[in-house]
């Protein structure tokens, strides 16, 4: 499976990690080796089969809908890099 | 190392918990190995003290003042919790996770944090921020992962208890590796609220322990319906016990030739050895196969991957851990922080999650992988019509050299050949020590079976313990 350089970049973009160059050369090569393992999963005959996302056996898990423990605005913000009294700070997004 | 049973009987009959637990923080605080990253003494001879009132005011608590660490993706409250990565560095746990808010209801005191693989990823304890592991066996060689602190903890005698996470083998493996018992539970059996996502669908917390007896106590009282975690189920696990005797008479103890290929000389004398032990003692063997156990690595790494893509997303600089100092806009905020913060396996496994749920792939990739699961879980079903248990190694070699296999992520992957099929079919396993290789590495019995038999496993675990 060929992955291409292009391709690194695109998926860095949809993962949000900003690599560097060499970073997507090493993970170039990192994931054409690892997708190349994978790819034996198609030698599988899985016609009819169908996938599996839960082995419990669970279905529609369902609750009270009634209010439980509720988190302080101070207990919230406490791990927030960087905050004032009643909200977390980012950059600005709309410029005007 | 007293058992956890011994502590606990002690101090219902009157011995202090504080004398107990600072003992156990002195041990942590000696630690050689690089197993344990934090000490929680203040909290922990709070928390003694609160159990030795407890048990003034009349209570009998099943782990009464006995000392636990817990692997560094577990939150208890007030306590930096960082899944041993940059990117949580200083992040205070809001809350305590089920699983160990039952151990401490029940009288155990959590002395200290232990070092694992970063979030859980990994299979020697070698991506850690805070540095590798050495196995206490022998301190050139790793300890296993990504649970290795927890592993190494209770192997050189500083609690008798502590607490891991399974994903694809990560406490099964160390434990191996360190020779300490370690289960991973069946999958729903133990609440994951308050344990920091891997992969959602195959995470499961579980003890480690010096022997099956300490193990099934703690699991038992962990295990249960969560209202906090809907995948947990409501199972009652008040009979998981390792002292039931004569469960190795007429047991049918299933085994695959396909586990004995390519195992190490010292790896399979022990399992040929475990095989005649059990035979004598009256189990009978069975020849089992699971045809599709081979694809279950690369079942895994599409799988667990794609989960941990969507579960560590959330890991973006805005609401805890790090953010960068280096951002012209919010979108560098998330990109540079997660660059910045995350270790390179981290970044790899993230990537590889990407590339398998992204359009134009998820089919070829991520369904297709769930199909052959569904397969995987048809062999094991298969395989449980002839036997009670399948026996065979946790691991295909023992402990080995620390930097042996980081240049190579694939091979590092292959060393949970035997552990991964477990979690993708949900079903319960563990690993016991039986001995060791001719260097003197402990080698680890592997113990399967169906959905909820986890109290008959611990029982045989503890029948081989006797036997080896």
């Amino acid at each position: 499976m060929a992955i291409s350089d292009q391709n690194v970049r695109h998926l860095a973009k949809l993962a949000n990690l900003a690599l560097d160059d060499a970073a997507v050369a090493r993970m170039r090569g990192e994931l054409e080796a690892i997708v190349g393992y994978v790819e034996q999963l198609q030698q599988v005959d899985t016609t009819g089969i169908a996938p599996v996302a839960n082995v419990a056996g669970l279905v529609n898990v369902s609750r009270p809908d009634v209010p439980g423990h509720m988190f302080a605005t101070k207990e919230v913000l406490a791990n927030a890099p960087a905050k004032n009294e009643v909200a977390i700070l980012v950059p600005k997004v709309v410029e005007r | 190392m007293r058992t956890a049973r011994d502590i606990a009987a002690a101090v219902n009959a009157g011995t202090s918990a504080r004398i107990e637990v600072e003992a156990a923080l002195a041990r942590a605080k000696a630690d050689p190995n690089n197993a344990i990253i934090r000490i929680h003494a203040a909290r922990a001879l709070a928390q003694a003290d609160a159990v030795d009132a407890r048990i003034k005011a009349g209570e009998q608590l099943p782990l009464a003042g006995v000392p636990v660490a817990i692997k560094d993706n577990l939150c208890l409250t007030g306590v930096e919790t960082t899944c041993c990565s940059k990117i949580l560095k200083g992040f205070i746990a809001p809350y305590t996770g089920t699983a160990v808010a039952r151990l401490e209801a029940a009288g155990a005191v959590i002395i200290a944090t232990t070092n694992q693989d970063e979030f859980a990823m990994g299979s020697s304890n070698e991506t850690s921020a805070f540095g590798p592991v050495k196995n206490p066996v022998d301190p050139t060689r790793i300890p296993g992962g990504s649970s290795g602190g927890s592993a190494a903890s209770v192997a050189a005698g500083i609690v008798p208890l502590a607490l891991g996470s399974d994903t694809g083998g990560s406490i099964r493996q160390p434990a191996s590796l360190c020779g300490v018992v370690g289960m991973k539970p069946t999958y729903g059996a133990v609440s994951r609220y308050g344990l920091i996502a891997f992969g959602s669908s195959l995470d499961q917390i579980g003890p480690f322990a010096a022997n099956a007896a300490d193990a099934a106590l703690a699991l038992k009282l962990m295990a249960g319906h969560d209202a906090l975690d809907s995948t947990s189920v409501a199972h009652d696990a008040s009979a998981w016990d390792a002292s039931q005797t004569d469960v190795l008479k007429g047991l049918k103890v299933g085994w695959c030739p396909a586990h004995v290929a390519g195992l190490a000389p010292g790896v399979k004398a022990r399992l040929d050895a475990a095989k005649a032990a059990l035979v004598k003692a009256g189990a009978t063997l069975v020849e089992i196969s699971l045809p599709h156990e081979q694809y279950a690595v690369a079942v895994y790494y599409v799988l667990a991957t794609g989960e941990a893509s969507s579960n560590l997303s959330r890991f973006d600089g805005i609401r805890y851990g790090h953010r960068t100092t280096d951002a012209a806009n919010l979108g560098e905020v998330y990109a540079k922080s997660r660059v910045e913060g995350f270790g390179a396996e981290v970044q790899r496994r993230i990537m590889l999650g990407t590339y398998v749920l992204s359009t134009g792939y998820y089919d070829a990739y991520y369904k297709k992988a769930q199909q052959v699961r569904a397969k995987i879980c048809q062999d094991y079903a298969d395989a449980f019509a002839a036997c009670d248990v399948i026996l065979g190694p946790a691991s295909p070699t023992t402990a080995f050299k620390v930097g042996e296999k980081t240049a190579d992520p694939l091979q590092m992957y292959l060393s949970d050949i035997f552990t991964i099929a477990t979690n993708l079919a949900g079903v319960p396993g563990l690993s016991v020590p039986f001995g060791a290789d001719e260097q003197g590495l402990p080698v680890g019995m592997q113990l399967q079976g169906p959905m909820w038999s986890d109290g008959k496993l611990l029982a045989i675990a503890g029948a081989l313990e006797k036997l080896r």
